[in-house]
């Protein structure tokens, strides 16, 4: 069933993007093919995989239930708030939570996250700071 | 004769204090990604691309130090197959057949000593394989025109699924996304933008390294957050090591299994889509059917031990071939290599042995230095590689995701690319369960351009006729494999995947 599914997607996806490849401005400057020519080809190699995926399915992934699924959900959250806030608040302070908060989410105890996120920030700080030179996000107290 | 004379100017390149001390670190961080489950050759490789580019370095020392993590992380897999019946990465599986009984009569030492050598003789042979196979490629390859390059990039995609994934359709579907993503961006040819949707971020196009990183090693994390076994056994009791000489007997009894291993290990690196977990496992398949009169395979024979790490370090050796002679990576980590290459505004190919000799022969001299350091490191002082196990998952995962965030966002600055980097990570994950195998993928994001271009310019030298792509005998050829390559797995390929999967008891890493 799942593989049904994810052809059906992937069959609208080719659709998609061939609309999306139909839309492409030609310029008066072309070659011969075109800027169109390829992306349409993909689109059809996409569509035509998809429905057979869709019409010869595998098995059924065992899909999680629904509490790991939120747990990936909420990494994922973290993350994205991670990418968003790194420019705002500096990279040791963004980088501390999130390690902590995944490694609490992997099953550490609450006082081996608070150590795993602060040694992993304030590690890949003086390796890749101080030692590589990389230009990392300065919050405002400058890390 | 020639080729002698240029990998003695390979070493001259290669045997800088610089360049050994990268080769050294490549090693020594490779096999501990080798040895640590959730963390292998492609993923390994994928994180440290960003390392390499914020340490400025050049082309030829940024390939030595990526390559010795890929060198290490086949020879580092071993280590936890043999102590804890986990591999480390995929190509590793085999070697707890019969790696994990020989730990288990008290031979763990023997036997990390005997697929150490193994590693090594596999490799070092395969390397002098890269050494006199890809001058040989070379010359074939100066022969292709645009059409023949489309034909060839078709090849690739079409046999990469072979062995890869139980469907074809999957695979199908794999390359064509990668290739669809890589579309994205202001045409080279025209000027026009393309799936940009407005997007000023995508007018350069996605950054590969942005969906390696992320497919790679970001969905790995959700992998274990979905199965939550991030407290997997660091358990002390088990890592007893022993007796770490093996006796000259048992050397001598599995040196002709470590010749013929490493020459298969080879030819399934060389072959398109095969990569290194097929080496080992044919490798052992045959060793199996050809030496295992007793019955003492999967019990804790050495030689069990010696075939699968010969077969899978050939295989490494053997995938770099087809990555720097055609440009067409046979496996997950040769395509991130090749990532870096291109990064690097270095194209490989033909032309990368007569423009920049000092790239590749400096980069072969440096493998096969770090061929002896990885020797040194896996016998003497593997106890310490055997502490690493001991990390857990549930602290090495943060870490893990971190490094990627942090590597991508020193090369570009931007939150835009870790938010695309995340949605490939959820996309990875959705794959994994999925079945759909991830190298196409990203073949397809780093060759999707250059197939356009070869595609492109073949039919305008020929006035726009299509038939221009099967005219010449060479091209008509790559096809004929390329078609034989996607119909024989539909065939013979379901058997030989599902008798892979069969073996291993632990859902595989990443493939490499």
């Amino acid at each position: 069933m799942s593989d049904r599914i994810f052809g059906l997607v992937g069959a609208l996806l080719a659709i998609g993007y061939a609309f999306a490849a139909m839309q492409i401005e030609e310029s008066f400057l072309s070659d011969v093919v075109g800027p169109k020519a390829f992306p349409l080809i993909i689109a059809t190699v996409l569509g035509i995989s998809s429905l057979i995926i869709a019409l010869r399915p595998d098995a059924s992934p065992v899909w999680p239930p629904l509490n790991r699924l939120a747990e990936i959900f909420a990494a994922v959250v973290v993350m994205i708030l991670y990418a968003e806030l790194l420019p705002e608040i500096g990279f040791i302070i963004a980088t501390a939570f999130a390690a902590a908060y995944l490694a609490w989410r992997l099953g550490s105890s609450v006082l081996e996250s608070v150590l795993v996120g602060i040694g992993t920030s304030v590690g890949i700080y003086a390796i890749f700071h101080l030692v590589l030179g990389l230009s990392l996000a300065r919050g405002p107290f400058g890390f | 004769m020639e080729t002698l004379s240029t990998l003695a100017d390979g070493f001259a390149i290669a045997l800088t204090w610089q360049n050994l001390a990268l080769a050294l670190l490549g090693c020594f961080l490779g096999t501990i990604m080798g040895a640590l489950p959730g963390l292998g050759p492609s993923n390994g490789v994928a994180i440290l691309i960003p390392l390499a580019f914020t340490m400025g370095l050049g082309p030829t020392p940024a390939l030595i130090l990526l390559t010795s993590v890929y060198y290490g992380a086949m020879y580092g897999g071993r280590i936890s197959s043999i102590l804890l019946n986990i591999p480390g990465d995929e190509p590793a599986m085999m070697t707890c057949l019969d790696g994990y009984p020989m730990a288990q009569k008290g031979l763990a030492g023997q036997a990390l000593a005997i697929s150490g050598i193994a590693s090594f003789v596999g490799s070092f042979l395969a390397t002098w394989g890269l050494v006199l196979l890809a001058p040989q490629l070379v010359k074939i390859a100066l022969l292709f025109g645009p059409a023949e390059y489309f034909a060839l990039f078709a090849l690739a995609f079409m046999t990469l699924g072979g062995v890869s994934s139980t469907n074809q359709a999957k695979s199908a579907f794999a390359a064509a996304l990668g290739l669809a993503l890589a579309m994205i961006g202001v045409d080279t040819q025209t000027g026009v933008p393309r799936f940009t949707f407005g997007e000023v971020h995508l007018y350069d196009g996605l950054d590969f390294l942005v969906a390696i990183v992320g497919l790679f090693a970001l969905s790995e994390v959700f992998i274990f957050l979905e199965n939550r076994h991030g407290g997997a056994d660091g358990d002390s009791t088990k890592l007893k090591v022993g007796r770490l000489t093996p006796p000259l007997s048992m050397v001598r009894e599995t040196t002709p299994t470590m010749l013929r291993s490493s020459f298969l290990g080879f030819l399934a690196g060389v072959l398109p889509g095969a990569g290194a977990s097929l080496g080992s496992f044919i490798s052992y398949s045959m060793e199996k059917r050809l030496v295992d009169k007793k019955g003492t395979f999967g019990k804790g024979d050495p030689r069990g031990v010696a075939a699968p790490e010969a077969g899978n370090n050939a295989a490494a050796g053997g995938a770099l071939v087809p990555m720097l002679a055609l440009g067409v990576p046979g496996s997950g980590t040769t395509a991130v290599l090749l990532a870096v290459l291109l990064s690097l505004n270095i194209t490989p190919g033909p032309l990368l042995f007569s423009q920049n000799p000092d790239v590749v022969w400096g980069l072969i001299a440096a493998l096969f230095i770090a061929n002896f350091m990885l020797l040194a490191m896996n016998i003497p002082m593997v106890g310490l590689f055997t502490r690493v196990l001991m990390v857990p998952p549930r602290i090495l995962m943060p870490v893990v995701a971190m490094v990627s965030f942090v590597g991508i966002y020193g090369i570009s600055g931007s939150s835009f690319d870790l938010l695309v980097m995340i949605g490939f990570g959820v996309l990875g994950w959705v794959l994994r369960k999925f079945d759909v195998p991830l190298v196409p993928i990203i073949l397809g994001t780093l060759l999707g351009n250059t197939m356009e271009n070869n595609l492109r310019r073949a039919i305008a030298i020929d006035n726009g006729d299509w038939f221009t792509l099967i005219d010449s005998p060479l091209a008509i050829s790559l096809w004929a494999v390329a078609i034989f390559g996607f119909v024989l797995p539909l065939i013979v390929g379901r058997r030989l995947k599902s008798s892979m999967r069969k073996k291993p008891h632990e859902e595989g890493s990443t493939k490499d």
